[in-house]
């Protein structure tokens, strides 16, 4: 509102186009042209050039507010969520590209969800409980406020792919758990409702394709669209799981 | 022909969809899951504000309990709630809390002592007890007489949905991502699974199945302005409705949220206002007080939303090149409680808006938000008409909303109804005679037909552009079938709509990809799309009365003598350009809380001829009664507690109400 976007400012938006499903498809940019609007976000620019220039784009968006991980891509080369990235913060060429580390779907779609539940079922990403069943009818187990807020802090992550597609070490390791992986784990070791040990998260993170592998280039703390602490609790798993290492 | 056998299908995998797909598993049957997204990408995450549970943890909230949650809501509904329906909702509210505490979900919790809250624009200090120290905590919200919203900071429906997106998969779930529904198998009375296609390859599925569930959340995206995410398109609930055999109940009842962000729609949670947030207009004036001195900013939103637009209408609204908005102040609330309490709130109005909420007001204006219609359940979740088929959350019609929905109704709904619906699905599927003999015929038949429509999409000589019709039923729809509606305006919505519908027949593709086509994706939705429309539009046209979110301007009064019941739309025929519309009376005998003034907006309706006589059968049964606890009375006045599943049967424990036995 405040700020009214240059307007009259034309776009000229690259995108890298493959459909691996379509015969003959070959990785190729392609440019398209748009008038800037005010306001103007890479959700608003992406769906009206779908509508209006090429009905074949293909792109995923959902909550188009930040907040369901659906739309990480590599804006000029790097990962972050397209909904809300205002034009008015962008150069007038604008490049685009599919998240890396993913299985494309088509030009900016991925299966990041293939991949974050592969992740889940690996790491058990949910709390492990005493007792199977819980006495509805009565008060809630107390847990210390800044506890829950604690957790909560870790429990932020959308899982949008992007420290994925950021993350040098994967580019080395495809069963890298990465960041998101790992913060899974800080999250869980946190939770006093969870009854793993650190022993039993050393026996899912414990090697090079959990903790030890990270190299601490911490592309996935600078490109966190939620600004997640990933390179402390990265550090904090690693000299919690050394512990168990050297027992 | 490519057909997948399962015990439970469920079409929709945000939290009502995942949380039946858990109790059926854990009953032992096998469940397939369908989502357009993956799971954790559900519209259910943007539930940023909370959900509703009597507690009665914190200070504000003591007193609170299951009874006033009953009438809060069905005040709320504006009485257009199944009462029935209400109460095994309450009931089980809490225990749905305390399940998802068990899981993991990090609530925000208790902390003993003195805090600052705005309370009214003023700062008040309160005292929480000792013996609530860690339990879990509830904050303000509008239509409630108590704080009883249970709330996770500000990302409620997200760590909800991440908590039992992961339990599904620890109950070892298979959800097929990326797929869509596109028509139930049925036979005119009983319902046998789904035609399914693949958004990646194309391919058409048959899933066949015992029981089947709706679980696809609302049609916001019928609307331009909305704060619904891109895949709220209603489809789910479209294919239900084109069996011609299910019936959805109250289309016409379509929720506006009084502070989405103006002009892109993302919602600003009712916890802004909650929490002490105010409303002013373009002079800095607070208006509510003026409209609503008892809840002021908060009476419930179709309230608030009325106001809001009824004050611009009068001059009194900012200008701006989009158009005119209001202004939602939260600077009051100070830095750290923003940018910890409502930090969702912060980072919207920061990346979309450039403004800084701790220092600047936010421009808002009401956009729609919620269907409070769907597919028409019996208590149990399942069609009275097409048996096999269940829905619950959004997608449903079940029916706990009335014409209204409370802020953090909703997420509540998905989970409590999740909970009950997927016991009743459980107990369906054990009984013997619902084995199911379909004749492979049927299952062919269905997927012929479905694929003899997409092919006449791709290869037929239409020439409607499918992105163009529904950016005009989009806008129809916000223009005319909005929060004030008038039979002039409601009657060219529905011209203009058939006129849509009739040209969605002859639609031509540019793009004539068989796989991954999201243009072919917007042609059969919004043919589907279309007949929703028509229900909401012509369900409001016919319905000359107000109620809750449907607002006449020719028909300003509640009209209970003629009007306290429950639209019931069909499509009765492919060819057909309108539903057939019935009534379900609703019956003020066996009302626990007959209708009347809901506490804040209108106060004059016209009075069915039944509530004096049940308002003095009631003060005869609370005489006899006199000095009995309230469960008693509440028994006497409208017993369901038989209705609710076995396992979530039983009073709930507060620290004021300590059970001995459990009982």
């Amino acid at each position: 509102m405040k700020e009214p976007g240059r307007q009259g400012r034309q776009l000229k938006i690259s995108v890298l186009r493959f459909n691996p499903q379509e015969a003959g498809s070959a990785p190729r940019m392609q440019t398209y042209e748009i008038d800037e609007a005010d306001g103007m976000t890479l959700f608003i620019a992406l769906n009206e050039i779908r509508e209006k220039q090429d009905a074949s784009l293909q792109f995923d968006f959902v909550c188009r507010a930040g907040i369901c991980g659906s739309c990480g891509m590599l804006i000029n080369g790097r990962p972050t969520l397209a909904c809300r990235a205002l034009t008015k913060d962008l150069d007038a060429e604008i490049s685009l590209a599919p998240l890396p580390a993913f299985e494309l779907i088509a030009d900016l779609s991925v299966d990041t969800g293939k991949w974050m539940r592969g992740m889940s079922e690996r790491l058990e990403s949910w709390v492990h409980m005493k007792e199977q069943e819980t006495d509805l009818r009565r008060l809630e187990e107390r847990m210390e406020p800044e506890l829950a807020e604690k957790i909560y802090e870790l429990d932020r992550c959308i899982e949008c792919g992007c420290c994925i597609a950021g993350c040098g070490t994967l580019r080395m390791r495809d069963d890298f758990v990465g960041a998101a992986g790992l913060n899974k784990v800080a999250r869980f070791r946190l939770d006093p409702r969870d009854q793993r040990s650190d022993e039993d998260f050393y026996e899912l993170i414990g090697d090079d394709n959990g903790v030890f592998g990270c190299m601490s280039l911490l592309a996935c703390h600078d490109v966190c669209p939620k600004n997640l602490p990933l390179a402390t609790q990265i550090a904090f798993l690693r000299r919690k799981m050394v512990a168990v290492g050297l027992k | 022909m490519k057909i997948i056998y399962t015990d439970v299908l469920v079409i929709g995998g945000g939290l009502a969809g995942l949380r039946i797909g858990i109790g059926a598993k854990r009953r032992g049957h096998d469940v397939i899951i369908l989502s357009l997204v993956p799971p954790k990408r559900s519209h259910s995450a943007a539930a940023q504000g909370g959900m509703q549970a009597s507690l009665a943890n914190v200070i504000k909230g003591e007193g609170d309990n299951e009874d006033i949650h009953f009438e809060d809501t069905v005040r709320g509904s504006d009485w257009g709630a199944d009462q029935e329906v209400v109460r095994m909702f309450v009931n089980t509210a809490p225990k749905a809390v305390r399940e998802l505490a068990a899981w993991g979900v990090p609530w925000s919790r208790v902390r003993r002592g003195d805090r600052d809250v705005i309370i009214n624009g003023q700062k008040v200090t309160i005292t929480e007890r000792d013996e609530a120290h860690g339990l879990v905590a509830q904050r303000d919200f509008g239509g409630t007489k108590k704080w009883r919203t249970c709330y996770v900071s500000d990302g409620t429906g997200h760590a909800m949905l991440f908590t039992m997106s992961d339990q599904a998969i620890a109950n070892r779930i298979p959800v097929h991502e990326r797929t869509e529904a596109i028509a139930l198998i049925h036979d005119g009375g009983r319902c046998y699974g789904a035609v399914v296609r693949h958004l990646v390859t194309g391919e058409l599925v048959a899933y066949v199945a015992k029981a089947t569930a709706i679980t696809g959340g609302g049609a916001g995206r019928l609307y331009r302005v909305t704060t619904n995410a891109v895949i709220s398109e209603g489809i789910p609930t479209a294919i239900a409705l084109e069996t011609g055999v299910a019936a959805l109940g109250n289309m016409e009842a379509v929720q506006f949220h009084p502070t989405p962000i103006f002009p892109a729609g993302i919602l600003l949670t009712e916890g802004a206002r909650g929490d002490g947030g105010l409303l002013k207009d373009a002079d800095g004036h607070r208006f509510m007080p003026d409209y609503e001195p008892e809840k002021k900013e908060l009476a419930s939103r179709d309230v608030v939303s009325r106001r809001m637009e009824e004050h611009i209408a009068k001059g009194k609204g900012v200008k701006s090149p989009f158009g005119e908005h209001l202004w939602l102040d939260i600077t009051l609330l100070g830095e750290s409680h923003i940018k910890n309490n409502l930090r969702e709130v912060y980072e919207i109005c920061h990346y979309f808006l450039g403004v800084d909420p701790v220092k600047e007001w936010v421009p808002v204006r009401p956009a729609q938000h919620y269907t409070m219609g769907g597919v028409r359940t019996d208590h149990t979740g399942e069609s009275p008409t097409l048996k096999g088929l269940f829905s619950a959350g959004e997608a449903a019609c079940w029916d706990m909303h009335g014409f209204n929905r409370l802020g953090g109704n909703s997420v509540a709904e998905t989970v409590v109804a999740g909970m009950i619906v997927g016991e009743f699905i459980a107990d369906f599927c054990d009984r013997a005679e619902n084995d199911i003999d379909i004749p492979t015929g049927l299952i062919h038949e269905t997927l012929r037909r479905e694929q003899a429509k997409l092919d006449l999409l791709i290869d037929g000589h239409g020439t409607e552009n499918p992105a163009a019709l529904m950016a005009e039923m989009q806008q129809i729809m916000t223009a005319k079938v909005g929060i004030f509606r008038s039979g002039q305006r409601l009657q060219e919505a529905v011209e203009q709509l058939q006129a849509l519908l009739r040209r969605s027949r002859s639609i031509g593709l540019r793009y004539k990809a068989r796989g991954a086509n999201p243009e072919l994706v917007t042609a059969y939705r919004v043919q589907k799309m279309l007949k929703l429309a028509l229900c909401v539009a012509y369900g409001a046209l016919t319905r000359s009365e107000s109620r809750g979110a449907h607002f006449r301007e020719d028909f300003p009064q509640r009209n209970d003598a003629e009007w306290l019941k429950r639209t019931l739309a069909t499509w009765k025929s492919e060819n057909d350009l309108l539903p057939t519309l019935a009534y379900e009376q609703l019956h003020v005998m066996k009302m626990e809380l007959p209708p009347g003034w809901r506490g804040y907006g209108a106060k004059d309706y016209i009075d069915h001829p039944a509530t004096p006589r049940r308002l003095e059968e009631i003060g005869e049964i609370k005489k006899t009664l006199h000095g009995a606890d309230r469960f008693t009375l509440q028994e006497k006045l409208m017993p369901y507690e038989d209705l609710l599943p076995e396992r979530y049967r039983g009073r709930n424990e507060q620290i004021d109400a300590m059970m001995e036995d459990g009982r």
